[in-house]
């Protein structure tokens, strides 16, 4: 028992060496079960965020108000679908099936980024969604672009180049309605007030309540914490607010010289982590909604992936027979 | 809710950017057969023009070496003689 005991430290030590040594941890190579077990947890519940995050978008794509609009849309919502399957095949390499991170999303048992359990009543929240969730999305995940786990940090390379133009064409519907008619830009205003304090809580908790983070900066899963990301993006989004003529609501926003070491940064306000737990726990405004439209698009398409079996087996037969 | 259903086949997609480089792993994709292992390779790892050929491989069929003898299977640190440093050639002879 004891040799058994110092053997599994001796290789937690070689493993950590290794995580600072930044080698890459590839899927054969032995790791720690909860090194394999976090990242199957959060690479699964990222892969679910991005195929969620379809339905608040999917929803206006009848309605785009231009051609234009709609095929930058279209792309979009094609895009986040991509991305989630990247991400399913980076949690695979980790011994989790498909179908198995399938049935947990659709059961309510995985969790995804509560940020899509908003609604998005009007046209300016598709503006929002692009500019501010992708916005947080980016900043959480160009880090990952270094994660010590290979697959994951090279599925975060190709969504990352992707992103991009979806905060932009985010920003520019916002834009563009800002400098519309005084009800259009009442429209964005409005928006930016559903989607702000939402979209400052996709960073999760605060590092204090965060106990998870350390382990996962240590393992290089994670290169920096909540907060410190949180920061980055008020930072970048509150100049960008600004330059169209839109307000952040957030009374207590105020540049604060000492943040960011000394090197300025805007503090802000109280975050209602109430309401982030209860949106979590699934008590947000679209949670039943989002579920049920996954369980619905899964059983309607049954039919579908039973004729692409029995096509796929009907014509091994015949190429079997031929043979 | 969730019927009992088949996991589909797992296949590794590789693309070739342009000619004159090789093909590259890119991930892998699920699918029942070929035609739409590679309709969905195309969807999924190709919709900005990333390449011009796709090769789809069912991952079952690849043989991979063993990560835990990646010494006994990679180590050449006893065969310095394959390395164009191990020869002692004038300096003024110039580049070699
Ligand atoms: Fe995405
Ligand atoms: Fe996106």
């Amino acid at each position: 028992m004891a040799k058994e005991h110092k053997e599994k430290i001796a290789s937690l030590e070689a493993f950590q060496e290794k995580i600072d040594r930044d080698e890459k941890i590839e899927p054969k190579d032995s790791m720690p079960e909860t090194y394999r077990k976090t990242l199957i947890r959060q690479i699964g519940q990222h892969a679910h965020s991005e195929v969620v995050g379809m339905l608040p978008e999917g929803n206006w794509i009848t309605r785009a108000p231009t051609l234009r609009r709609k095929l930058s849309l279209l792309a979009k919502v094609q895009d986040e679908a991509g991305h989630g399957l990247y991400l399913y095949c980076a949690a695979e390499t980790l011994g989790k099936s498909r179908m198995e991170m399938t049935q947990e999303l659709l059961s309510g048992k995985a969790k995804y980024s509560s940020i899509f359990n908003y609604p998005t009543p009007t046209w300016a929240d598709i503006g929002a969604i692009g500019w501010l969730v992708d916005g947080a999305a980016i900043m959480n995940q160009i880090p990952l672009c270094r994660c010590s786990y290979g697959p994951y940090a090279r599925a975060m390379i190709r969504i990352c180049k992707e992103e991009s133009f979806h905060q932009r064409q985010g920003y520019e519907i916002m834009l563009t309605l800002a400098k519309g008619t005084a009800e259009q830009k009442e429209m964005a205003q409005r928006a930016l007030n559903r989607w702000w304090w939402p979209s400052v809580m996709m960073f999760g908790p605060n590092d204090a309540n965060s106990p998870n983070t350390e382990k996962s900066v240590k393992w290089k899963i994670k290169r920096y914490t909540n907060d410190e990301l949180r920061q980055k993006f008020v930072d970048a989004i509150v100049p960008q607010a600004e330059k169209i003529g839109l307000v952040v609501p957030d009374k207590d926003l105020k540049w604060d010289k000492k943040r960011n070491n000394g090197q300025g940064g805007y503090a802000y306000g109280e975050i209602d982590w109430d309401e982030f737990w209860r949106v979590v726990r699934g008590d947000g405004p679209m949670n039943n909604e989002r579920i049920s439209a996954k369980q619905k698009a899964w059983n309607e398409g049954s039919w579908v992936r039973a004729a692409a079996h029995a096509h796929a087996l009907k014509k091994q037969t015949a190429l079997q027979a031929a043979e | 809710m969730v019927g009992e259903e088949k996991e589909t086949i797992l296949w590794e997609v590789f693309i070739q950017p342009k000619n004159g480089l090789s093909h590259r792993h890119c991930g892998s994709i699920h699918a029942p057969d070929r035609e739409m292992a590679m309709l969905s390779a195309r969807n999924v790892y190709s919709r900005r023009g990333e390449g011009q050929s796709i090769w789809v491989v069912r991952s079952i069929d690849i043989v991979s070496s063993d990560p835990d003898e990646k010494e006994e299977t990679f180590s050449s640190d006893d065969k310095i003689y394959r390395h164009p440093t191990f020869y002692d050639v004038p300096d003024d002879v110039g580049h070699m």
